[in-house]
C-alpha cells in the first residue's frame, strides 16, 4: 500500500457510492439494535426490492447517531432526514412515500434544527452515522488513513509529538493529563521494546461514549494508536476492551483483519521502516482495570490489582517495558489533530481545555443519548437545550458526572462551564463522559449509597483503607438512610471520606468517596433530616471510648 | 471441597471440548500471559470453569494453581459454578438506577424466589447483575438469554420470567 | 546510582537513588511503622501504613515504594498522619476477629504492637466479624482467615523464597482471602513443602504452629536476611516476578 494507492482507494468507493441515488444509514449500534433495527433492516431491504429501488439504493448499518431514546433510527442520504422510532411500517413508508413519491414521512421525522443536534459538533462520532463500520472502504473515503500515511511519510517522530501537544489534547479518560507530553516521555525513554495500549475497559455505569466509538468507527481507534505508535517508537499494540462489548470486539477483531489485509498495519507501512501490530485483549468484569497500572497486570494475563505509582507506564509498563497508555476518545482525536492540524484544534473550546468532549446524557432527561459538544459549552446548555430538560412535572435536582469517581452538580452550578478546572472546582470530575441527570425524585443519600456500593463491590481488596473503608462508609450509608444513624455518624463518614481518599493506593480508592462527599457538600439538608440524638455522647475525631455519665 | 485433582486429566478421549480448548491454549504459544485468553475460551466452551478444568489449564501454561484460581475468581465475568438454562443478566448502572432498576430487581427475585447472584433450584433461571450493559439510552435494561430487552418494566420482566418457569422440559424429559 | 540529599522529619540526610525513604530513614534510626513490608521481599504498598508527607506533593506517598529525589523534604510524623494510620490499624481490627486473650501470638503480634504504637485505643466503625475458613488440615501448621490481614507476606515468600507458589488470593475487595492451591485445605495442596517460612513472615495469628497455646509463639523473620544475600538483593526480584 502506497498514498497514491489509498487516494485511488478512496476515490473509487467515492464513485461507488455516487451510483446510488439514495443511501438509507440504519443505525446499527447496540441501542438501536435492541429496539430491533435489524427488522428495520429487513423491511427497508425488502421494501425496495419490491420497488425496484434495490440497485440504486444502498441501505448501510451505521455507528450510533446520537438519539439512542428515540430509536431505531434511520437517515436518508442525501437529504439528510433523520427518522426516529422507525419500526417496520414506518421503514416500508419511508421507502414508499419518501423515496418513491418524494414526500417525507412527517410523523417520525426528526427536526434536526433542534438544539439537540445544533448546539453539537462532532469531532470524534464524525464518521458514526455516516459509514458503514464494517467496511474499511468506507472509512478510507472520508479521509481515513490519511493522517497515517502523512505521519509516516511526511513528519518525524517528533514533530506528531510536537503537533499533539499543540493541539492541547488532554487524556479523556477522566484525569485530564496532556496526551502531548505523555507522548513526548514515552518517545524519550530509551527502549529497543514499547507498547501502545488502548483503554478500551470502559466501565463507568451510565456511560457508553467509547463503546459507540469501537462500534461505529473502529478505524479510527486503529488509527490513532498507529500514529501514537509511530510517535513514541512502539511497534506492538493491545486494545483492552471489556468483555461486555461483545459488537465492539466483533468490529475491532474485523477492522485489524481489514487493516492488515490492506498493509496499513502489519510491515512497512506505507512502504517505510514502521512496522507496528495490534492485538486485542478481553477483559472479564472487572471495573478496577480502568486503572492503568492494574489493565496492564490484567493485560499480562494476572489479577488487576494496581500498584503504587511512580514507576510509571511510561517507564515500566507492560511488561516492565514503557508504555504508552491512552483512553479510546483520546486515540479517536489524534487522526483528526494531524489531518487538520493542531491549530484548528486548539481553537476549538477553551485555551486549556480544548477540543470537544462526547457525553453519554442518561436518566431523567428527555433527549437521551450520545451527544458531542465543545469544551466549555455551560451544564444548562446541555441539561436544558440538547437534553430538553426533565421530564415533564418534575425539576432538575442534580447532574452527576465522572461517575463513582465523581460527583453531583447542583442546580445553582448549572451556568458551569464543562471543562475539567470548572468541573473539579464544584467537587466533580469530568470523568469519562457520564452524565446522569437527577430530578426531585432523586433522594440525594440514596444516590451515593447506590455508588459507595458499586465501588466496595469493584474494589480490588489489596489496599485497606479501599477494602475495608468502602465497606463502613457504605454500612453508615445504609444506617443513615434507614433513620438507624444519629449525629455522631455524620463527623465519622465525613472523616472515614477524606481517610479513604487521602490513603488509597490507586484512583478506584482515592475516588471513591467522592459521591458522598459532592452530596454532603451541595444536599446536606438531605443527611441530617435522617440523623436521631445520640444516646450517649463520643466526641468526634478522636478514637477514645465514649465517655457514659 | 473437591478432592485434589493435581494429576491433570489426561485428554478424556471423546471430549472433543478439550480439542478446542486446546486450540486456543496453542494460538497463545501456551505462554502465562495469556491466562485470561485461555479463560474466556474454557468458559466459552464448557459453560462454566470447574476445577478439573482449571487443572488442566495450569499444567498446560505451566501456571501455579492458586494462581489460576486467583485470577478466575477476582474476574466477574468468569464463573466456577455452572449456570442456568436461562440467564437474566439486570443492569444496574448509574441510568438504569435512576430509571427504576431496583423495582425490577425486587420484582425478578420474588417471581423466581431467589437472590441475584443465584440459581433457581430447578436449574431454570439465573439472576445475574451486570454494571452497566452500555446501553443507556433506553434504560431500564436486561439482557435475557444475550438478547437486550429495552425500557423493562417489572411487569414486562415478570412476564419474561414467568414464560422461562412454565417452559416445559421436552428435551430432557 | 546517584548520591542525593534530602530532609526527613527536619534532619539533612544524604542517600543513594535506588534506596527506598524507608530503607534509608530506618538506617537514620526514624521508625516508620510498616505492615506489609518485610525486608527480603518485594513492596507492594499495600497496608497504607509508612504513608509520608512530601513537600510540594499533595498526595501521600507509601515510603516503602518512594525513592528519594535531591532536595525532598520528607515528613513521616505529622498529626494527620498519625490519625490516619491509627484508622488504618482500626479498620483492620474491625475487618477481623482479632482476640487478643486467645490467640497464640498474643503479645508477639505485629498488628497488636501497632494498635499500641498508633495510640488506638477504640474502634468506632463496626465489628464485621467475617466467617472465613479454619483450616487445621496440614500437618504441622494452621490458617485462621479470621485473623489474616491480607498484606500477603505468605504469598510473596512462598513465591519469591521458596518458590512454591502455594498461596494466592482469591475474590476480591472485601471477600479477599488466601487460598492454597485451587481453595483445597491446606494438608491436601501437594505444590506445599511443609517449609514453614509463611507461617513464620505472617504478622499476626492467621498461620500459627501446630501444638503451641495462648501467646506462646513467636515469630521471627531474619532467617530472610540469609536467604536473601545469598541471592545479591534486589535482582531476583523483577516487576514480573513481583506478587500482588
Amino acid at each position: 500500500m502506497t498514498v497514491e494507492d489509498l487516494q485511488e482507494l478512496a476515490e473509487q468507493e467515492q464513485q461507488r457510492q455516487e451510483k446510488f441515488t439514495n443511501r438509507l444509514m440504519y443505525c446499527a449500534a447496540a441501542g438501536c439494535v435492541s429496539c430491533g433495527s435489524i427488522n428495520v433492516r429487513d423491511m427497508l431491504k425488502k421494501a425496495l426490492a419490491e420497488k425496484n429501488l434495490a440497485a440504486t439504493v444502498e441501505v448501510v448499518g451505521t455507528g450510533c447517531m446520537g438519539l439512542c431514546g428515540e430509536g431505531p433510527l434511520v437517515k436518508v442520504l442525501p437529504e439528510g432526514t433523520l427518522y426516529q422510532r422507525v419500526d417496520e411500517t414506518v421503514a416500508r413508508k419511508i421507502v414508499e412515500e419518501h423515496l418513491v413519491t418524494k414526500t417525507p414521512v412527517k410523523d417520525n421525522e426528526i427536526d434536526t434544527s433542534h438544539p439537540f443536534f445544533a448546539e453539537q459538533m462532532k469531532i470524534v462520532l464524525e464518521n458514526c452515522g455516516r459509514i458503514d463500520a464494517e467496511k474499511i472502504e468506507e472509512y478510507i473515503a472520508v479521509e481515513g488513513y490519511a493522517a497515517l500515511a502523512r505521519v509516516v511519510t511526511e513528519m518525524q517522530p517528533a514533530e506528531v509529538v510536537e503537533e499533539v501537544r499543540k493541539s492541547g489534547l488532554r487524556g479523556r479518560g477522566g484525569a485530564g493529563y496532556s496526551t502531548g507530553l505523555k507522548w513526548g516521555i514515552v518517545r524519550k525513554v530509551q527502549s529497543d521494546t514499547k507498547y501502545v495500549v488502548c483503554n478500551a475497559d470502559e466501565g463507568d455505569p451510565g456511560a457508553f461514549m467509547d463503546r459507540s466509538v469501537l462500534e461505529g468507527d473502529p478505524h479510527r481507534i486503529l488509527e490513532g494508536m498507529a500514529i501514537a505508535g509511530y510517535a513514541v517508537g512502539a511497534q506492538q499494540g493491545y486494545i483492552y476492551v471489556r468483555a461486555e462489548y461483545p459488537l465492539a470486539i466483533e468490529r475491532l477483531r474485523l477492522a485489524i483483519k481489514q487493516a492488515e489485509r490492506l498493509g496499513l498495519l502489519g510491515n512497512r507501512i506505507f512502504d517505510s521502516q514502521f512496522n507496528f501490530r495490534i492485538d486485542l485483549r478481553i477483559g472479564a468484569g472487572a471495573f478496577v482495570c480502568g486503572e492503568e497500572t492494574a489493565l496492564i497486570r490484567s493485560i499480562e494475563g494476572r489479577r488487576g490489582r494496581p500498584r503504587p505509582r511512580p514507576p510509571y507506564p511510561s517507564e515500566k509498563g507492560l511488561w516492565g517495558m514503557p508504555t504508552l497508555l491512552n483512553n479510546v476518545e483520546t486515540y479517536a482525536n489524534i487522526a483528526p489533530i494531524i489531518r487538520k492540524g493542531s491549530t484548528w484544534f486548539a481553537a476549538i473550546g477553551t485555551p486549556k481545555s480544548t477540543g470537544t468532549k462526547v457525553f453519554a446524557l442518561a436518566g431523567k432527561i428527555r433527549n437521551t443519548g450520545l451527544i458531542e459538544v465543545p469544551m466549555g459549552i455551560s451544564l444548562r446548555k446541555i441539561v436544558f437545550d440538547i437534553g430538553g430538560g426533565t421530564p415533564e412535572g418534575t425539576e432538575f435536582k442534580a447532574a452527576q458526572t465522572g461517575g463513582p469517581s465523581g460527583g453531583c452538580i447542583p442546580a445553582a452550578h448549572l451556568d458551569v462551564p464543562v471543562d475539567y478546572e470548572s468541573l473539579s472546582s464544584v467537587g466533580s470530575i469530568m470523568g469519562s463522559g457520564g452524565m446522569i441527570v437527577m430530578d426531585s425524585t432523586s433522594n440525594m443519600v440514596d444516590v451515593a449509597k447506590y455508588f459507595m456500593d458499586f465501588c466496595k463491590d469493584e474494589s480490588c481488596g489489596k489496599c485497606i483503607p479501599c477494602r475495608v473503608g468502602t465497606v463502613h462508609i457504605h454500612g453508615l450509608l445504609e444506617r443513615i438512610a434507614q433513620g438507624k444513624a444519629t449525629t455522631n455518624d455524620l463527623p465519622l463518614l465525613e472523616e472515614l471520606c477524606m481517610m479513604v481518599k487521602e490513603t488509597s493506593l490507586c484512583g478506584l480508592g482515592q475516588s471513591a468517596p467522592n459521591p458522598v462527599l459532592s452530596t454532603l457538600r451541595f444536599f446536606r439538608n438531605e443527611y441530617e433530616e435522617l440523623l436521631q440524638e445520640p444516646a450517649t455522647f463520643v466526641p468526634s475525631g478522636t478514637d477514645t471510648p465514649p465517655t457514659t455519665h | 471441597m473437591p478432592p485434589t485433582t493435581t494429576t491433570p486429566k489426561p485428554h478424556p478421549s471423546g471430549d472433543n471440548r478439550f480439542k478446542l480448548l486446546d486450540r486456543a491454549i496453542t494460538k497463545h504459544q501456551s505462554r502465562g500471559d495469556a491466562l485470561i485468553e485461555v479463560l474466556h475460551a474454557a468458559q466459552g466452551i464448557f459453560g462454566y470453569l470447574e476445577n478439573d478444568l482449571l487443572v488442566y489449564i495450569a499444567r498446560a501454561l505451566k501456571l501455579p494453581l492458586s494462581r489460576v484460581y486467583g485470577v478466575a475468581t477476582f474476574y466477574h465475568f468468569f464463573t466456577l459454578k455452572p449456570k442456568g438454562k436461562h440467564t437474566f443478566v439486570l443492569c444496574t448502572g448509574t441510568a438504569c438506577y435512576v430509571k427504576g432498576a431496583n423495582k425490577i430487581q425486587h420484582a425478578a427475585e420474588e417471581c423466581c424466589k431467589v437472590k441475584f447472584g443465584q440459581t433457581t433450584p430447578d436449574d431454570k433461571i439465573s439472576l445475574v447483575q451486570a454494571r452497566c450493559v452500555g446501553s443507556c439510552g433506553i434504560a431500564p435494561v436486561a439482557v435475557l438469554d444475550d438478547k437486550v430487552a429495552g425500557k423493562l418494566t417489572p411487569e414486562g420482566a415478570v412476564e419474561r420470567l414467568m414464560a422461562w418457569k412454565n417452559e416445559k422440559d421436552e428435551v430432557t424429559a | 546510582m546517584a548520591i542525593v540529599t534530602l530532609t526527613i522529619d527536619g534532619e539533612q540526610l544524604s542517600a543513594q537513588d535506588n534506596e527506598s525513604l524507608l530503607e534509608i530513614a530506618r538506617q537514620h534510626k526514624i521508625e516508620i511503622p510498616t505492615l506489609c513490608h518485610l525486608d527480603g521481599l518485594s513492596d507492594v504498598g499495600a497496608c497504607r501504613l509508612c504513608l509520608l508527607e512530601i513537600e510540594g506533593s499533595n498526595k501521600l506517598a507509601p515510603a516503602c515504594t518512594t525513592r528519594p529525589m535531591e532536595g525532598m523534604v520528607v515528613h513521616t510524623n505529622t498529626e494527620k498522619l498519625k490519625k490516619y494510620r491509627r484508622m488504618i490499624v482500626a479498620l483492620l481490627a474491625s475487618e477481623g476477629n482479632h482476640q487478643c486473650s486467645v490467640c497464640m501470638v498474643n503479645n508477639h503480634c505485629e498488628l497488636q504492637n501497632l494498635a499500641y504504637d498508633t495510640g488506638l485505643l477504640y474502634v468506632r466503625v463496626p465489628y464485621l466479624y467475617p466467617n472465613k475458613v479454619t483450616d487445621a488440615s496440614h500437618e504441622s501448621f494452621i490458617i485462621d482467615r479470621d485473623r489474616c490481614v491480607l498484606c500477603t507476606r505468605c504469598v510473596r515468600v512462598c513465591h519469591e523464597v521458596e518458590g512454591a507458589h502455594v498461596w494466592d488470593i482469591a475474590g476480591r475487595g472485601i471477600d479477599c482471602t488466601i487460598v492454597a492451591d485451587l481453595n483445597v485445605p491446606w494438608g491436601s495442596a501437594e505444590s506445599c513443602t511443609s517449609c514453614g517460612k509463611c507461617v513464620l513472615v505472617c504478622p499476626t495469628g492467621a498461620l500459627v504452629k501446630k501444638g503451641e497455646s495462648v501467646a506462646e509463639m513467636e515469630k521471627h523473620t531474619d532467617f530472610l536476611k540469609y536467604i536473601v544475600t545469598a541471592r545479591r538483593k534486589g535482582e531476583w526480584i523483577s516487576i514480573e516476578n513481583e506478587e500482588e
